[in-house]
């Protein structure tokens, strides 16, 4: 069997003991894997591909699970708050500030009367849509730019290299601060602009180096002399063998965005009341820490644990694609 | 190495006028810094124009981008609207806040390498397994929230330090905020030197060094360490950049006069000529510290050479 050399990898990545029993249970799903096929010769047998071997990786990873149901269930909150609090957040009453936790209203109130929980939930959807708005903006910008960039080289890679180094020398935070002190507009999308705007370099730098080190492969001096033109190469070729590491830096990327827009907010120049964000919620807390330290923690905990998520699924799939990392 | 130095120096231009030129951009978004000159009233018609032409911000952007920058290299940072020259406030602000950078980086070298080397040596066992969460943790909680909370808890509840910081801002007021604008940074150095160390510890050298019989702390600190620094010294050294700028979120926590608050309150204001001032002196910061950490590589391994 072609599989062959893949066994001892999967015994090595089983944690620990039994690994005759490893062994075992990776022979059975390569045999499922290819299911009816002809052995090994024919084209029809697909080897086992980097993504389905870090899928198999991934399923078997408590982290991986962990996280990725705490993300689950934020993104079903951020779709449909009501399914866990029948409250509104925006309707406050003034006589119930900084009261304490008390039945029906888990986690108290917050200094304006308004009650923490229902905010702290509808909170996720904010956090949740600036995250994996502003990481899809700035992978797929920052794959292009840099993968071009990577792929044509010359002059158009050397413009690129000085730009990323330039947006490298501004200090996000001041960035955010400067920009979006004007804006007025009440909704996520300024922030999630600015994000993409100053976050793409990373990105960039990333897609270029493993586009670069894509291009020097055999297969792709193979397709070239077999006449196939610049487009073919660079979307069947290179891309599938460079997007990898862009994949990995995107998801650990998604949850400092998420950190950065509750900064933003924080600062106040982020969302702004209205909107329900725990960045605003953290920031109006903070005066009332001394009275009504609840109304700062769960927003806070919250936030953290998103984060968390994020970090945490970013560094499984960074050890499912990168075994060398480990 | 002097040639070395030319050519970074040389290279380090582009980069300075295309981050102040984009700063000096954004700030022109900002808005009309005129109408922050008389207060909630709309400015009077001619009174703005002749502000206006007592600025020059009657020229193209272009043009007063190559004057401010001229008037930069001869010292004159311009004036705030409030008639005190940017240089003076610059006087205040940065020793405030260069004593908090020190500070920060110090937690950084000393608690950061210290556990990443403790760790690093004990790969899997439950120190290491503690540390690594505890970094986690650390990362993930954005650097507002902590900062909060040890005032919370430091400066309310247990009363160890005052909540906030006095004007003359001394080390010893600075240490809480230091640690807390160093804390997520503290956490990446950690897991840096925690791997290098790891995967240095492994290598033929370290190996021949045990081999020789020189004593355990000798090979850790001579030559185990030595190698493994590389990576988390350039990343302590972007950091210094980032860390300055950074500081605006514990500055504004602690109430700490320095560069953070001065640019927030040039950003409230519109007062441009503060915001380009300091951001100006930022970058050429972020680029300084860049260079001496190639050069430090220089240093720490003397393979490394440059022609």
């Amino acid at each position: 069997m072609p599989e062959q050399p893949h066994e001892p990898e999967g015994a090595i990545a089983g944690t620990g003991m039994g690994g005759g029993m490893d062994l075992a249970t990776s022979e059975a799903t390569t045999l499922e894997r290819t299911p009816g096929g002809p052995r090994g010769t024919g084209p029809a047998a697909k080897p086992r591909s980097l993504w389905s071997d870090a899928w198999r990786d991934l399923r078997r990873n408590p982290v991986f699970i962990v996280s990725g149901l705490v993300i689950l269930f934020l993104v079903v909150i951020s779709i449909r708050p009501s399914l866990i609090t029948s409250g509104n957040p925006l309707q406050c009453e003034l006589a119930r500030s900084q009261e304490g936790s008390q039945p029906g209203h888990p986690f108290g109130f917050d200094g304006q009367g308004c009650d923490v929980y229902t905010r702290t939930v509808y909170g996720a959807r904010a956090s949740v849509t600036v995250g994996v708005c502003a990481t899809l903006g700035v992978a797929v910008l920052g794959s292009i730019l840099g993968g071009l960039a990577g792929f044509f080289g010359g002059a158009w890679d050397a413009i690129l290299s000085r730009t990323t180094d330039i947006f490298f020398a501004i200090p996000v935070v001041l960035g955010g601060l400067v920009l979006l002190s004007v804006v007025t507009s009440n909704t996520v999308w300024p922030v999630i602009g600015f994000m993409v705007l100053l976050g793409w370099p990373q990105i960039s730098r990333i897609a270029r180096g493993s586009v670069i080190t894509a291009k020097q492969n055999d297969y792709v001096q193979a397709a070239r002399a077999l006449g196939a033109s610049n487009s073919r190469i660079l979307l069947r070729h290179i891309a599938p063998n460079a997007v990898a590491p862009v994949i990995v830096v995107a998801t650990i990327a998604l949850g400092t965005y998420i950190a950065l827009e509750a900064t933003l907010s924080y600062l106040g120049v982020g969302l702004k009341p209205p909107s329900v964000s725990w960045g605003i919620d953290i920031s109006a807390a903070s005066p009332y820490i001394r009275n009504a330290p609840h109304a700062l923690l769960w927003p806070s905990g919250a936030l953290a644990v998103t984060v968390l998520a994020f970090i945490m699924l970013g560094d499984a799939v960074r050890d499912a694609l990168d075994p060398k990392l480990r | 190495m002097g040639r070395y130095v030319v050519r970074r120096l040389l290279q380090m231009i582009p980069v300075f006028v295309g981050a102040t030129l984009l700063i000096f951009l954004m700030v022109n978004v900002m808005g009309d810094p005129i109408a922050g000159l008389c207060g909630e009233r709309q400015c009077d018609p001619a009174t703005a124009a002749q502000l206006r032409r007592e600025f020059g911000l009657d020229k193209p952007v272009w043009q007063q981008y190559a004057t401010y920058m001229g008037n930069v290299f001869t010292g004159d940072f311009g004036t705030a609207f409030n008639g005190q020259p940017v240089t003076e406030l610059m006087a205040t602000a940065f020793p405030v806040t260069i004593r908090l950078t020190v500070v920060a980086i110090l937690f950084e070298i000393v608690v950061g390498i210290v556990l990443g080397v403790v760790t690093g040596l004990r790969r899997g066992r439950p120190v290491d397994t503690t540390v690594l969460l505890l970094t986690l943790v650390v990362i993930s909680v954005p650097t507002f929230v902590t900062g909060l909370l040890l005032q919370l808890l430091l400066g309310v509840k247990w009363g160890w330090i005052r909540p906030s910081v006095s004007p003359a801002a001394a080390f010893g007021e600075l240490i809480v905020p230091g640690l807390v604008l160093a804390s997520v940074s503290l956490a990446y150095v950690t897991r840096l030197t925690r791997t290098s160390i790891a995967e240095n510890k492994r290598s033929d050298y370290v190996r021949t060094a045990v081999a020789k019989g020189l004593p355990h702390h000798r090979v850790i600190t001579r030559h185990l360490l030595r190698n493994s620094l590389i990576p988390v010294v350039t990343f302590i050294g972007t950091d210094i950049g980032a860390l300055m700028g950074g500081a605006i979120v514990t500055e504004r926590i602690f109430n700490i006069h320095g560069v953070g608050y001065q640019l927030y309150q040039g950003i409230l204001r519109q007062n441009t000529q503060t915001v380009v001032g300091f951001v100006t002196v930022l970058v050429l910061v972020f680029l300084i510290a860049n260079l001496l950490v190639d050069l430090l590589y220089a240093v720490l391994d003397p393979r490394i050479r440059y022609a």
